[in-house]
């Protein structure tokens, strides 16, 4: 399965990024074969908004499931409404959320939060 | 390396009196202001440096070459906020503007570019250490964003039995959510006001979802003892580690005023806020309060 | 008269000063600007309370019409669009109702609903009409509301009410829309190198409107005093002083209006209204272009 993952630089030994709408890079993995790939997040750069518009990059890649630290409500409606699974990492060691993924220890995100973003962008 | 958050809700609780001093005990050589809005801590800990300075961009703002204007007035029609003027050719008020780009789409002469647009600076000082800030320009929003570039000029090199301290922003919006993530505590400083303690549990509910370890202080606590009580009893209700209170301390004042930190100089603020940070070490390094 | 009082970080006094001066005058308008953390309300507890939504204007789609084009998700700069399942998502708490994506959809599948943001209270309290902006949590901006307040201030200046607009904190954008009519800018300021730094950002802000200030000196400890030392250095009269008083901070954090409950105060009050008056008047007459 191709999966994608917020992180935090484009090296293969990179970590998991804390905040899903401004990460740095996301990284599509095979976790068949180990293949990996980096994505840029345009995302980060917006004022507002950036959870969305890191949902759709997320979308358009269309990657089997996202792994994710936490998200917001906006960016869950994006991801859940392309019907892609979100788990929820623990702690930042990128190997060991992938190995918790496929022995599927890893548990669904269930605690969305509300976000209470749009109170950047200008005003 | 750890790091460790203050956030207050509402302004004038402390929190960068407090911070200031916790930065000072712990000889930490990496910290943060995050109050983007109105920042404060550098008047007491980076008197007379200059910092790095790097501007920071916001949304694109309108600007229309008065070279090509027609004056045909598409622009001022559309424009949902009253940014744009005849003045006499139209003119777009950067202050008004909220860049959404709808004249530049409606100019039948091409007259109208987005051009990106400063809306704060940057700021590092570094002396063996590296202290992170910036300010937003007047008139400027985006806070979220400009907190995320805060924390992440303090880079992440150092090990874990390092502790970053971060003075957060007021309030409880976006830019607390920009502060909180991928911190490992969060202190909440209190005021024992009707005010601050709805905002103290807002705080609390945000910190909760994100999974990041709380806990709570009080600061000027004789304003009203009643109050103090109550954040006591809603601390203990739900196991969040209550670390200590601290009194209304004029010296405080006067300690800033001076570009210190109340634990510079003898006072009552300082020795609680120092029994309060050794507990705070405690509940960061060892996962209990003393 | 219309009066702005501001602060440029919370926690200064500004609803404490801008509440109590509403109560003295006899014939006046409190107007709480600060819709994202309305707290005046708390001390009038107003009664004959009327409510009026505001409303904002929000694009919703037609599916049916449709064509998965994507221009308009390209076009917002507020990412408040995403197309995702063959269905365009509009996210309103990130909309600032620009109108744009309804231009440049090609098959028009886009039209605009009202949506409600927030609300105008209006009520009253002896003598003082109380009116308060309150902006729903999520909401991008305050500004329609901050007009919609204003405007009810000028029927209410026209009925011979004095007013007393008691801005958000800070410099945002908000706070420039809050001092739009006024006639004189009070500003609130403590006694520390903080409350200097942060008085010197709200000057800045105000005199770039124009708009003639002048200073209180809230929590005056005696000694220095840092922001009084701003006010000699730029010229700006001190209208009054309120010195640090832990029976004032108490009746502060009950929500009492401290020159209804105590004599003293209603003279401090009556005194500083007093000056300001006089103030604002001479303004008048050696500027009165303003």
């Amino acid at each position: 399965m191709i999966i994608m993952i917020p992180v935090v630089n484009e090296s293969a030994d990179t970590q998991v990024a804390a905040n899903f709408g401004r990460a740095p890079y996301f990284m599509l993995r095979d976790t068949a074969t180990g293949a990996m790939e980096f994505v840029k997040n345009t995302a980060a750069d917006s004022p507002g908004g950036a959870g969305i518009k890191a949902a759709q990059i997320v979308v358009d890649h269309g990657p089997g499931a996202l792994l994710v630290p936490q998200c917001g409500q906006n960016a869950a409606d994006v991801i859940q409404g392309a019907g892609i699974p979100m788990y929820q990492t623990r702690g930042f060691d990128l190997e060991k959320n992938l190995d918790a993924l496929i022995r599927g220890e890893l548990e669904v995100l269930t605690e969305i939060h509300s976000g209470f973003h749009g109170h950047g962008a200008g005003k | 390396m750890k790091k460790l958050l203050i956030l207050s809700g509402k302004g004038g609780t402390g929190k960068t009196t407090l911070a200031g001093a916790f930065i000072r005990l712990s000889s930490t050589r990496r910290y943060a202001d995050c109050d983007v809005d109105a920042p404060n801590l550098h008047l007491v800990l980076s008197k007379d440096m200059e910092p790095l300075i790097q501007d920071f961009y916001g949304l694109d703002k309108a600007w229309i070459d008065p070279d090509r204007c027609t004056n045909c007035g598409l622009c001022r029609e559309h424009c949902r906020f009253d940014a744009i003027h005849p003045d006499p050719t139209h003119r777009v008020d950067p202050y008004g503007c909220e860049g959404c780009a709808v004249c530049q789409l409606v100019c039948p002469a091409a007259a109208i570019t987005m051009q990106p647009a400063a809306a704060g600076v940057l700021m590092r000082y570094e002396n063996h250490h590296i202290f992170s800030t910036a300010r937003l320009n007047m008139g400027s929003g985006n806070s979220g964003k400009l907190v995320t570039e805060v924390k992440k000029q303090l880079g992440n090199d150092l090990d874990d039995t390092d502790l970053a301290i971060i003075d957060g922003s007021p309030g409880i919006g976006c830019p607390v959510i920009a502060s909180i993530s991928g911190v490992d505590l969060v202190l909440v400083v209190a005021e024992p006001t009707v005010s601050g303690i709805s905002d103290m549990e807002r705080i609390l509910e945000t910190a909760k979802i994100f999974r990041i370890p709380t806990a709570v202080c009080v600061n000027k606590y004789d304003v009203n003892q009643a109050n103090t009580e109550k954040i006591e009893g809603h601390c203990r209700s739900r196991q969040i580690p209550y670390l200590g209170r601290i009194p209304y301390d004029p010296k405080a004042v006067m300690a800033a005023n001076q570009g210190k930190t109340i634990v510079d100089l003898p006072c009552s603020s300082g020795q609680e806020a120092e029994r309060i940070f050794y507990k705070l070490l405690k509940l960061i390094f060892q996962g209990k309060a003393g | 008269m219309k009066i702005a009082v501001l602060s440029g970080k919370g926690g200064t006094g500004k609803t404490m000063v801008s509440v109590n001066l509403a109560s003295v005058s006899g014939y006046s308008a409190y107007v709480d600007c600060d819709v994202e953390e309305p707290n005046g309300h708390l001390f009038f507890r107003p009664t004959n309370q009327e409510e009026e939504s505001i409303m904002v204007r929000s694009p919703r789609v037609n599916d049916d019409l449709c064509s998965g084009s994507r221009k308009c998700v390209e076009f917002c700069r507020f990412n408040a669009l995403a197309y995702v399942g063959g269905k365009l998502l509009i996210f309103d708490d990130l909309c600032h109702s620009c109108g744009g994506c309804l231009l440049v959809c090609p098959e028009k599948a886009l039209t605009e609903v009202e949506k409600p943001m927030g609300k105008v209270q209006m009520g009253s309290s002896a003598g003082v009409e109380v009116l308060t902006g309150i902006l729903n949590l999520g909401e991008a901006s305050g500004i329609p509301i901050i007009h919609r307040l204003l405007e009810k201030a000028r029927n209410l200046e026209d009925q011979g009410r004095e007013i007393f607009v008691d801005c958000p904190p800070g410099t945002a954008c908000i706070v420039m829309e809050s001092i739009q009519d006024a006639d004189y800018c009070l500003l609130v300021a403590e006694p520390s190198i903080f409350g200097a730094h942060n008085l010197a950002m709200v000057h800045e802000l105000a005199t770039l409107f124009h708009k003639p200030c002048g200073v209180v000196l809230n929590k005056e400890l005696g000694g220095e005093n840092p922001s009084r030392d701003y006010c000699l250095e730029k010229n700006i009269p001190i209208l009054g002083e309120i010195p640090y008083d832990t029976r004032l901070g108490s009746l502060n954090s009950m929500g009492t209006i401290a020159a209804r409950a105590l004599d003293n105060y209603r003279q401090l009050f009556d005194s500083l209204l007093e000056t300001i008056r006089k103030e604002v008047g001479h303004e008048k007459i050696t500027h009165p272009q303003r």
